[in-house]
């Protein structure tokens, strides 16, 4: 059965529900990821934003089918589906279908992702052989216009070079050119911005707002900028510790955090106000994913911390009011409502 | 000269870095890619200063050729009264221990053989740090966890980590030598805002507490405010404009700092009435075929810009409050009186 005839109005571009991820190593089993869920409709913009070590790439490349295994195994009971279709434990020529023309990628590191021997050019091109079956000059022409349009100075001289040869967001640009040439339906976009300066940074997410609009494209955008964030997002999900803490709209997450680790990343944010104090942290180290702690995982690094945190692990609760949720014990009813008695 | 007030450990003067570029097939020499094109900057012990500017302007660039991990084309690099170019082996191997650099591509500069723990202990050993075995075990650990990292992750590979973890690893690793100046290319941007508090708290107590002076080469203008002393803005292997950062923050005198200053993405700009963003227009520059005059004029948007700027290179010179620039208009508004 072709697929488009099985994807309804109602469903999400990408569904994922209860993902686990586990990472089999020397040292025992790493619970990278542990339970996350997250829809992104079609030409919407997720952020998923976090401690570093959570499981943010993790997830993405789960999403992509590319975990590395060994020591990576996605949990049964685990669920990735594309317009309805699910992904976990497809057949690999399915998959490959689905990485070259539905889904791509913008990894977190490009030099891990191109190949340091081959031009720049080379790579492009064959991206666009794979997933386009453009051949010979055509081929190379559309190169350097993608390249070009990721604003890459002198897009002909850089088709020639070396990935050496570029500078640190030259190559970030060369990647993202490369994940944009098979026109994807969902970009994941892994840092895709971390070496650019801030207006290179606006004329590339002016571009893929572009592309959203003109194409219908989602993108699911992994980033620790959350000025980024707030700017390119339609809403944003804030992850610890293996799981979703917190989500909701951008604007709503970032202006009124609920969960107490989101209070206390946005709490962290430098600027012109920090200049000469000590900037506030979130006490205590961010815990292994071999031994998360009981509980609330963030429960031994809270400043809310109550009994209940340290034995029952909360759920993601609705929060009264909004389409927003939180995974802590205070937007429980029982909570919510002895915070309203003693204010009261 | 384009100093701050603690006493000068690294001078650059006039430093240049221009590379060959081939042609693809027949490998000839096309022409010359100008990298860096003639900055000079100091940075005086205990101090921070700041490198921002386009991507591909020749910030990396600087940091390696400045360490002699590339060898300049051109100018002069005297570190602590010594001339680091012309340093033969030895001298190089101790300049080593005492300037260390945090390199921008993690994944890419670390050996992917070692462990975290063997990595450092391998470090510490080569400069006679730390002691026997134990002692060096030992301090590995200790490095490990005043980058936020745990005793466990000693025993991993470099691609047994997220890119935030990676990131401090580099981190750890230049610390170990115990420096006393470090290049820190793009060190925190892969860092989640609390981790990376984390690590300019550091940064900022190493300074205070050893002396340790910074170049900081970032994207993250927040960032570098919150950390610099002074910071340099370097526009197509030039510096344009440099001074306090307090000022040049608060008062950006060259167009592109204040082009670059206006895209800081933020939290509340898209409810902000009436902002607007500079967006640069025009191509992106070529270091190859770098425009006449000012470098800067075909995507300049000063009211002043003129047939001036298109024949006239101008130099860096002061503009008050120890800012330096380097725009003819702008200059001329100093001498006007404003
Ligand atoms: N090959 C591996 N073997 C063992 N552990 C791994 C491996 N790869 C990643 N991990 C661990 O899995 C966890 C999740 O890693 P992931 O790369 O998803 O983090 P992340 O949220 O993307 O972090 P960052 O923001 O730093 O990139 C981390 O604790 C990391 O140390
Ligand atoms: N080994 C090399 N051979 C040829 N050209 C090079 C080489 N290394 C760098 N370049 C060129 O020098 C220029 C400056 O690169 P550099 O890496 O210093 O930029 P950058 O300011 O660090 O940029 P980014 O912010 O993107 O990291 C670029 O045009 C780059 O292509
Ligand atoms: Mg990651
Ligand atoms: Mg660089």
């Amino acid at each position: 059965m072709d697929i488009v005839t099985r994807t309804r109005a109602d469903e999400a571009l990408l569904e994922v529900s209860e993902l686990r991820t586990y990472l089999h190593t020397r040292t025992g089993t790493a619970r990278a990821v542990d339970g996350v869920s997250l829809r992104v409709e079609r030409g919407e913009s997720l952020g998923l934003v976090g401690e570093s070590g959570c499981g943010k790439t993790m997830t993405a490349l789960s999403v992509m089918a590319l975990v590395p295994s060994p020591p990576g195994e996605i949990l049964p009971g685990s669920s990735i589906r594309f317009e309805g279709e699910e992904l976990v434990g497809a057949a690999e020529a399915r998959l490959r279908r689905m990485r070259g023309n539905e889904v791509s990628m913008i990894f977190q590191e490009p030099m891990t992702s191109l190949n340091p021997v081959h031009r720049v050019g080379s790579q492009v091109v064959e991206a666009l052989q794979l997933h386009r079956g453009l051949r010979g000059r055509e081929a190379a022409a559309v190169a350097v216009e993608l390249l070009a349009e990721v604003r890459l100075p002198d897009p002909e001289v850089r088709f020639g070079e070396y990935p050496h040869q570029l500078s640190g967001g030259m190559r970030q640009r060369v990647m993202i050119a490369m994940a944009l040439s098979c026109e994807p339906r969902l970009l994941i976009a892994d840092e895709p911005t971390t070496a650019l300066d801030v207006t290179t940074q606006a004329q590339i997410l002016g571009l893929l707002s572009d592309l959203r609009q003109r194409r219908g494209m989602a993108v699911l955008l992994i980033s620790h900028d959350l000025g980024v964030v707030a700017e390119f997002c339609d809403r944003v999900a804030v992850m610890y510790a293996g799981q979703i803490v917190e989500e909701g709209s951008a604007q709503e997450v970032f202006h009124h955090p609920r969960h107490p680790y989101t209070q206390g990343l946005l709490a962290s944010l430098p600027g012109r106000r920090s200049r000469g104090t000590r900037l506030a942290v979130i006490p205590g180290v961010a815990p292994s994913p071999n031994l998360w702690p009981h509980g609330c995982r963030f429960h031994p690094r809270c400043a809310f911390v109550m009994d209940r945190c340290a034995e029952q692990a909360p759920d993601l609760l609705p929060i009264a009011g909004s389409e927003r949720t939180a995974r802590c014990w205070l937007e429980s009813p029982e909570t919510a409502a002895a915070r309203e008695d003693t204010r009261a | 000269m384009i100093a701050g007030e603690a006493e000068v450990l690294l001078e650059v003067m006039d430093l240049s870095m221009h590379f060959a570029a081939r042609d693809g097939a027949s490998g000839r020499v096309r022409g010359l890619v100008r990298a860096v094109d003639g900055i000079s900057f100091t940075v005086g012990r205990g101090e921070a200063l700041g490198l921002v500017g386009e991507s591909g302007c020749g910030k990396s660039t600087t940091a390696r050729s400045l360490l002699r991990l590339l060898e300049p084309t051109g100018g002069r690099v005297v570190f602590d009264g010594v001339d680091v170019l012309s340093m033969d082996a030895r001298a190089l191997r101790a300049f080593r221990g005492r300037a260390q650099i945090v390199f921008q591509d993690p994944f890419g500069s670390l050996n992917p053989r070692l462990t975290a723990g063997g990595m450092l202990e391998e470090v510490l050993q080569v400069h006679h740090l730390a002691g026997e075995a134990t002692g060096r075990r030992r301090r590995a650990v200790e490095l490990l966890e005043l980058v936020g990292l745990r005793a466990e992750h000693a025993g991993r590979y470099p691609h047994e980590f997220s890119g935030g973890q990676r990131q401090r690893l580099g981190i750890a690793r230049a610390l170990s030598v115990e420096p006393e100046f470090i290049v820190l290319d793009e060190p925190v941007s892969a860092l989640d805002v609390s981790v990376q508090a984390q690590i300019l708290n550091l940064l900022s107590d190493l300074k205070a507490d050893l002396g340790l002076a910074y170049l900081f080469i970032a994207h993250d203008l927040a960032v570098v405010e919150h950390l610099c002393d002074r910071v340099a803005v370097m526009y197509l292997g030039k510096i344009v404009e440099i001074g306090p950062a307090e000022r040049l923050y608060r008062a950006p005198r060259h167009p592109y700092t204040k082009a670059l200053l206006s895209a800081v993405p933020s939290l509340d700009r898209k409810s902000e009435p009436g902002y607007e963003r500079t967006m640069l227009t025009g191509d992106p520059p070529s270091p190859m075929s770098p425009p006449s005059g000012c470098v800067f004029h075909p995507r300049c948007s000063h009211p002043k810009k003129d047939e001036e700027c298109r024949r006239d290179m101008p130099d860096l010179e002061e503009c008050g409050e120890g800012c330096f620039v380097a725009c003819i208009k702008e200059r001329s508004r100093l001498g006007g009186g404003a």
